[in-house]
C-alpha cells in the first residue's frame, strides 16, 4: 500500500498533465482501471478554473471569443494554479500572461484590458472605508495646503495603457457596443475605485497617474503636483484635487512633517 | 469534546434553506422570502470588504446562516493551511453561523489549490489523518464541524472500509457531526454500483445535523456504465427526492439545503425546490424536529 501522500502526489500530477497515465489503484466498480472516470476529475479542475477566469475577465472573453479564451485560460491554469481556495482572488497573473501569450500578440491592447478587469475585481473586494467630502477641507489655511497628505480609499487602482484600453473595455462589458477603435489614437489612463457599493471606472488625464501614485505613497500635495507637472506641464492641480475628493477616493488627510520643496 | 452551543437565534431550524447566490441578493433583501435559512460557501466571503459582505450582513440580519467550506482539504496528507483556518474563525465570529460543514475530500497539493473535491482511499492511514485534521479544526474554531459524504467517480483498490463505516468511525473518533448529501449518495452509489437505500440505512444517522439536495448530470464510462456527475446545475431528481424521504422518515425533519451553484435559475425555482423539501418534512413530522446548532 502506498502512503497517502505519494498517492495524492501522483493523483495531482496526472490531473494537470493529460499525457500521464491514470494513477495506479483507481478503479471502476468492477475493480478495473477506468481512465474515463479519472477524466471527470481532470475535467473538473480545468473547467472550474477556466470558468473562474471567464467570470473575472468578461471583456477579454468577449474580445477573443470562447474558443480562444478556453485555450488561453487553459494554458494559464496549468502553469499558475490558485495559491489559496479564495477563487475570487484567482488570476492576478493573467494580464501579464496574456501579454506574453504568443497567439494573442496580434491584440497588443488585450493585456491592458485584462489589467482594467483585474483592478475592477480588486476594487470590488477591497476593504471598506468612508470617503470624506470637500467640506472636510474648508477650515484649512491656504498656506498649509501644499503640505497636506491624503489617505486614499483602499480600492483605488490605476491602469495606464499605450492603447485606448478603457474605450475597448467599455465596449466589451455588459451594455457595451463593440465598434471600430483607432489603436493609434493614443493611450488612456483609467482609475478604478469603489467608494461605496459600486465599482467605478473612469478616464483620467495625463499627469493624474503620477499625481495619484505619489499621494498613495504618502507624499504631500506639493510633491505630488511636481511629479504630475513633470509628466504633463498642463496638469491642473485644483481640478485634479477636487475630482479626487468628489469621486470618493479620499478617506482621510494629514500634514507632512518633512520640509516641502523640490 | 463538547462545545458551547450557539444562541437560540443562531440555530438552524428543521426547515428547508437555500444556498445564497449573488444573483438573488436583491430579491432576498427586497422580498424577504419565507425560507428557513441560507448557506454560503465560506471562501466567497473571505475578501476584505465590498458587496459580498454588505449583502451577507443584510441577509444574516434576517435569517439563520450555515457556513459551508469547500477548500479546507481535510483529506490531504499534508498540514492544513492555518491561515485558512484563521479566516474561517473570523467569518464565524463575524456572522455567527449555526452550522459549519466541510467535505471528506482533498483539494490542495504542492502545485496549489486544485479546485475540486478529490476522493480519498478508505484506509486506517486516511482515517487517522482525517480525524487529526477535524480535531485541529474543531479546536481552532471552538465548535463542532459537520463532515459531508462525497460524490465519487472512482474507487481505490486499497480501501479497506465501506464508505459509511469509514464516516461512522471518523464521527466516533473525532466527535464531529455529519452532513448527509443525498445527491452525493445517489451519485456515488450509481457510480460505484452500491445500493443507495442500504447506504442511507447504514449511514450513522444519529450524527446527521443537516442534509444537502442538488442536481446531477448523467454520462457514461468507456464501457457504457452510468457515470453521474455532481453538477449542482439543475433540479433535484426524483430518485434523490425518494431517498430524501427515506432519510427523513428515519431521522425526522432536519435542516435541508437546496444547492444550486451553476446555471443558477430565477429565485422562484429555488423556492419551489425548498417548498418540496418542506412538504416532505411536514408529512413526516415527529414530535421533536431536529433543528440544529453546532457552531
Amino acid at each position: 500500500m502506498q502512503p497517502l501522500a505519494e498517492l495524492q502526489r501522483s493523483f495531482a500530477a496526472a490531473l494537470l498533465d493529460p499525457a500521464l497515465p491514470t494513477p495506479a489503484g483507481l478503479v471502476g466498480p468492477d475493480g478495473k482501471p477506468s481512465s474515463r472516470r479519472f477524466a471527470v476529475y481532470r475535467n473538473n479542475v480545468i473547467v472550474g478554473l477556466t470558468q473562474t477566469l471567464k467570470d473575472a475577465y468578461p471583456a477579454v472573453h468577449g474580445i477573443v471569443g470562447s474558443e480562444f479564451f478556453l485555450a488561453l485560460a487553459r494554458a494559464y491554469v496549468v502553469g499558475d494554479l490558485p495559491r489559496s481556495p479564495m477563487l475570487f482572488d484567482y488570476g492576478a497573473g493573467f494580464p501579464d500572461f496574456i501579454g506574453q501569450f504568443e497567439p494573442a500578440s496580434v491584440l497588443p491592447y488585450l493585456a491592458d484590458v485584462a489589467r482594467i478587469e483585474r483592478a475592477w475585481t480588486e476594487a470590488y473586494h477591497a476593504a471598506e472605508a468612508s470617503p470624506i467630502g470637500l467640506s472636510a477641507f474648508v477650515e484649512i489655511a491656504p498656506d498649509r495646503i501644499p503640505a497636506i497628505t491624503l489617505e486614499l480609499h483602499p480600492s483605488v487602482r490605476i491602469v495606464r495603457s499605450r492603447f485606448p484600453a478603457l474605450t475597448i473595455w467599455q465596449m466589451n462589458v455588459d451594455g457595451g457596443i463593440p465598434g471600430p477603435v483607432d489603436l493609434a489614437a493614443g493611450g488612456e489612463n483609467a482609475i478604478v475605485v469603489r467608494p461605496e457599493a459600486d465599482v467605478e471606472v473612469r478616464s483620467i488625464p495625463n499627469g493624474s497617474p503620477e499625481f495619484i501614485h505619489a499621494l498613495a505613497s504618502g507624499r504631500p500635495v506639493l510633491a505630488a503636483f511636481e511629479e504630475a507637472n513633470a509628466a504633463d506641464p498642463t496638469f491642473d492641480l485644483s481640478a485634479n484635487l477636487s475630482d479626487l475628493i468628489l469621486a470618493g477616493m479620499v478617506v482621510g488627510f494629514g500634514f507632512a512633517q518633512e520640509p516641502l520643496g523640490t | 469534546m463538547r462545545f458551547l452551543s450557539s444562541s437560540p437565534e443562531d440555530r438552524i431550524p428543521a426547515r428547508a434553506g437555500v444556498g445564497l447566490k449573488a444573483e438573488h441578493y436583491r430579491t432576498i433583501i427586497d422580498t424577504a422570502p419565507d425560507v428557513g435559512f441560507f448557506e454560503v460557501h465560506a471562501e466567497n466571503y473571505m475578501g476584505a470588504g465590498g458587496p459580498p459582505h454588505r449583502y451577507l450582513s443584510a441577509v444574516r440580519e434576517r435569517y439563520p446562516l450555515s457556513l459551508h467550506g469547500v477548500g479546507l482539504s481535510i483529506g490531504a496528507d499534508r498540514p492544513l493551511d492555518e491561515d485558512h483556518i484563521k479566516r474561517l474563525g473570523e467569518l464565524r465570529r463575524r456572522y455567527t453561523p449555526g452550522l459549519f460543514s466541510e467535505h471528506l475530500a482533498w483539494s490542495t497539493h504542492d502545485a496549489g489549490f486544485l479546485n475540486d473535491l478529490l476522493p480519498v482511499p478508505y484506509t486506517s492511514g486516511t482515517l487517522q489523518r482525517v480525524v487529526e485534521h477535524i480535531d485541529q479544526v474543531q479546536t481552532a474554531l471552538g465548535c463542532e464541524m459537520l463532515l459531508e459524504n462525497p460524490s465519487t467517480y472512482v474507487a481505490f483498490v486499497e480501501s479497506t472500509y465501506a464508505e459509511t463505516d469509514f464516516i461512522a468511525e471518523v464521527a466516533r473518533r473525532s466527535g464531529c457531526g455529519l452532513l448527509l448529501d443525498v445527491n452525493n449518495v445517489f451519485v456515488a452509489s450509481t457510480n460505484q454500483q452500491w445500493d443507495p437505500v442500504a447506504y442511507i440505512e447504514g449511514y450513522p444517522l444519529a450524527s446527521v445535523k443537516e442534509i444537502h439536495l442538488a442536481g446531477n448530470r448523467r454520462q457514461a464510462d468507456e464501457i457504457g456504465r452510468p457515470l453521474l456527475i455532481d453538477t449542482h446545475d439543475r433540479p433535484v431528481e426524483d430518485a434523490v427526492w425518494y431517498l430524501y424521504e427515506l432519510a427523513i422518515r428515519l431521522i425526522g425533519p432536519v435542516p435541508t439545503l437546496i444547492e444550486w451553484d451553476a446555471e443558477v435559475p430565477p429565485w422562484p425555482t429555488l423556492a419551489g425546490e425548498a417548498e418540496r423539501a418542506e412538504a416532505i418534512m411536514a408529512a413526516n413530522r415527529p414530535e421533536m424536529p431536529r433543528d440544529a446548532a453546532a457552531c
